[in-house]
């Protein structure tokens, strides 16, 4: 028994370094591994130790300028994803604003059943309408156009996601609406002239969810473009693709080049907002 | 039993007194559960008989042009001076009428709730067949020559399609109606009719919230409430990948669901992934919501340097996108001398050898054994959900209270005590609503599953693998196998499931908030 109190602290504390490196370690190695074999040279495809034997940046080089565009063409799926994500986020904005500043802010008589519907909508499971809307998009013949297809899905029900920004206008002391509304302010002027401005943090956030919406999307995308040409791809098909019996021994090396490529943008967009998705999570999410 | 009995009470009796009121109160918690659901009906059928009696007693009092107006959407607008507004509504009624005698009566019609065996496209003249010609429904008739190349499917669409389209014109119309009364009783008491230009305006401020809903309301009622009403309706049909002429066989998907025929049967498939997606949700939710909130502890502890960068170190992982680090883990846990698990192992020299040499390699994610993958996959979400519960929990716990850990560190208590006496409890009172969320979200938790262990079958069941939670066994039905009804129909026992956990527990929470406060 360790008699002395600030010796005891300091054991404590160098056991809890000690803790904090192994896991912190673990956590970290599935990416550190990812980093590492994305620059692994050598003749296999495969890996067969821990620790590359090789180093080269042709991998990377592969990536960018494919040598068989028709089978993997990065390139062009990074730019598939880029302007699906760049419509998706100007539309899905819009909707979850005006939602979120009506639910807040105005008061109706459809209000409160309408903020129900919304909350049903949520609990079904969100991909359970995709074998219809795979035929919706067949029937309105926006198949042949796989990305305005995906801008639609990614942006069709944003609006229901409004209960974060919702909990932000919330804040908005009401006074200002009231002051504003005795000088003759319209809502429509409110909502642009006082509201908005005072929303960065939550329009910042709003923006960039949005955006990062398209490019870690999976499952709608394997629906809408997941029969379709490599042309149509979005990064995540297309990666997906690449780890696939049929593909990986000849493109593995590609798919870990091309997730770090994909990875370091997004991860920099959210580790930037971390504060916003933990103020937003919090705000439905915990009482207190 | 008063607070201050319970705060005396040791975990184990607490954990007990609370279980026991838990019990006590479920039977009148389920009853003021369906009483509120009861509560709700009423007020929806209360809601639609005022609507009703409105409409007829607004019938009755109205002028001639009024009662016009009933037939002839806009007639009563147009007479008082109203006349865009009035030939607005006029033209929404042509168009409609049009639409439906060209269009929306054969879709109707197609829906097949009037044909002799109810199926969706039959009306007994008609046959079908598919784009080279083979007809499906030899089967009923001789085929003639004449075919339409439509399936059932397309038709089920259209038919919803128009449902919808007759719904909102209702809407419409039953507005139109009521302004047009209005419009009477302001002339009547002598008031000035608003001009187009005075009603335009008012949509940008005291209808300013029509003019916001509108879009986001008109998008999500087509691409996510038809699809929705589409997919209900999928369930009580016969539709599969094989059968693109389906027709209506009310309950009996729901039946095979339920129905317990041995082997691989869908009945069988279907109770061991529900008692699988509870063991996993549980698992999931609690294990990452306790081991997330022991790091956050750590990290958090006085003394300890470079907080940020420990906290870095594991929120760095959500940031990855989940198809980037899961299908790497995938990858990872192969069971070859490609893993890179088995690779270490291999090199620690902790994988048995067979007699001729060749290294045993583990293989954590097939299909071979049951437990094997989903001690995996539960292992694997500790790996991507740990970091989640730091994130959310390290700001709370740093507001609880210091005094309450420095009193109890007075009274002697160790770490362990402190965390299940004072950090569970009031983390558990904060954060009740976010685990429920959670739990749901476990449910229904397709990236995890779906991407590290991919489309896995095993013999006994059918068409899933061990892993499979509901919600990728009805991805799997829906896009591989093509069992759609099948889908559907567990796509809504997923949700009545998870509505019910999330209205109890909701209305749990609810009372227990007023009944004390943690201070």
């Amino acid at each position: 028994m360790i008699k002395n109190y600030r010796t005891r602290r300091t054991v404590v504390n160098v056991l809890i370094y000690v803790l904090l490196a192994f896991l912190g370690l673990i956590w970290i190695a599935p990416l550190v591994y990812l980093v590492m074999h994305s620059f692994r040279g050598g003749a296999a495809e495969l890996a067969t130790t821990i620790i590359p034997q090789e180093w080269t940046f042709d991998n990377y080089a592969k990536v960018f300028n494919p040598p068989d565009p028709n089978v993997v063409n990065f390139p062009q799926w990074f730019m598939n994803t880029f302007i699906i994500a760049i419509f998706s986020c100007i539309i899905s904005t819009l909707a979850v604003l005006m939602v979120s500043y009506a639910f807040s802010r105005l008061r109706f008589k459809a209000r409160k059943p309408l903020i129900n519907v919304g909350m049903i909508l949520g609990m079904f499971p969100g991909f359970m309408t995709m074998i219809a809307i795979y035929y919706l998009m067949k029937a309105m013949g926006l198949l042949a156009m796989p990305k305005v297809a995906l801008i639609i899905c990614y942006s069709a029900g944003a609006g229901l996601g409004y209960q974060i920004s919702k909990g932000f206008f919330d804040t908005i002391p009401r006074a200002l609406d009231e002051a504003a509304t005795i000088d003759g302010a319209t809502r429509n002027q409110i909502f642009w002239k006082i509201i908005l401005p005072m929303s960065k943090p939550i329009l910042v956030y709003t923006v960039l969810t949005s955006f990062i919406g398209p490019w870690t999307d999976f499952i709608l995308a394997k629906i809408i473009v997941g029969a379709q040409g490599p042309e149509h791809y979005t990064v995540a098909i297309g990666l997906q693709k690449l780890v696939g019996l049929e593909y990986k021994s000849q493109h593995y090396r590609e798919f870990l080049a091309g997730s770090v490529i994909v990875a370091v943008p997004i991860t920099a967009l959210f580790l930037f907002m971390q504060r916003y998705y933990v103020e937003g999570v919090t705000a439905g999410g915990v009482k207190g | 039993m008063k607070y201050i009995d319970y705060v005396q009470l040791n975990p184990f009796q607490k954990i007990g007194y609370n279980l026991k009121n838990f019990f006590v109160a479920l039977p009148s918690n389920i009853v003021k559960f369906f009483k509120a659901i009861g509560r709700f009906f009423k007020k929806i059928g209360l809601g639609i008989g005022r609507g009703v009696a409105g409409y007829f007693t607004r019938l009755v009092k109205g002028d001639w042009a009024t009662k016009l107006s009933y037939l002839i959407m806009g007639f009563g607008h147009i007479m008082k001076g109203q006349i865009i507004k009035g030939i607005l509504f006029l033209v929404t009624e042509v168009a409609f009428i049009a639409f439906m005698i060209f269009f929306g009566w054969d879709k109707i019609y197609n829906l097949g709730f009037f044909s002799p065996d109810h199926t969706i496209g039959f009306n007994g003249e008609d046959y079908w067949v598919d784009a080279d010609g083979v007809d499906f429904r030899i089967s009923h008739k001789p085929p003639v020559e004449h075919v339409r190349a439509d399936d059932s499917m397309q038709l089920l669409l259209y038919g919803v399609l128009t449902l919808v389209i007759i719904a909102v014109f209702l809407v419409i119309y039953f507005a139109s109606v009521k302004s047009a009364y209005k419009l009477e009783q302001k002339v009547a008491a002598g008031e000035k009719v608003p001009t187009f230009k005075e009603e335009l305006k008012a949509f940008g401020d005291e209808k300013f919230h029509i003019t916001l809903l509108a879009f986001p309301c008109l998008t999500i009622s087509l691409f996510t409430i038809m699809p929705l009403i589409f997919m209900i309706l999928i369930a009580f049909t016969n539709y599969t990948k094989s059968a693109p002429f389906f027709g209506w066989v009310g309950l009996q998907t729901f039946a095979d669901v339920f129905a317990t025929t041995g082997g691989a049967s869908k009945g069988e498939t279907f109770i061991e992934l529900t008692k699988w997606t509870l063991i996993w949700a549980v698992c999931a939710t609690i294990l990452n919501y306790i081991l997330g909130m022991i790091v956050a502890l750590l990290i958090n502890k006085k003394g300890i340097k470079l907080k940020a960068l420990w906290r870095t170190m594991f929120v760095i992982t959500v940031a990855v996108p989940q198809f980037v680090s899961l299908l790497l883990m995938q990858q990872m846990l192969e069971g070859n001398e490609f893993g890179a698990i088995n690779q270490l192992l291999r090199d620690l020299g902790w994988l048995a050898t067979s007699d001729g040499g060749a290294v045993q390699y583990i293989d954590f994610l097939g299909n071979a054994n049951k437990w094997v993958p989903r001690l995996t996959v539960i292992i694997v979400n500790i790996w991507v959900g740990i970091p989640y519960t730091i994130l959310i929990t390290s700001g709370i716990l740093m507001n609880i209270p210091a005094d309450l850990y420095e009193s109890a560190t007075i009274d002697g208590a160790g770490p362990v005590k402190t965390f299940f006496s004072i950090t569970l409890p009031y983390m558990l009172f904060v954060t009740t609503p976010y685990l429920i969320t959670t739990f749901i979200g476990n449910i229904n938790n397709f990236n995890v599953i779906y991407l590290l262990v991919g489309e896995q079958s095993s013999v006994d069941l059918h068409n899933a693998g061990y892993t499979d939670l509901l919600v990728t066994w009805l991805f799997r039905m829906s896009t591989s196998t093509g069992e759609y009804n099948t889908a559907a129909a567990v796509g809504i026992l997923v949700f009545i499931v998870c509505a019910t956990v999330s209205l109890l527990t909701f209305n749990l929470t609810k009372s227990a908030k007023n009944e004390e406060e943690f201070s």
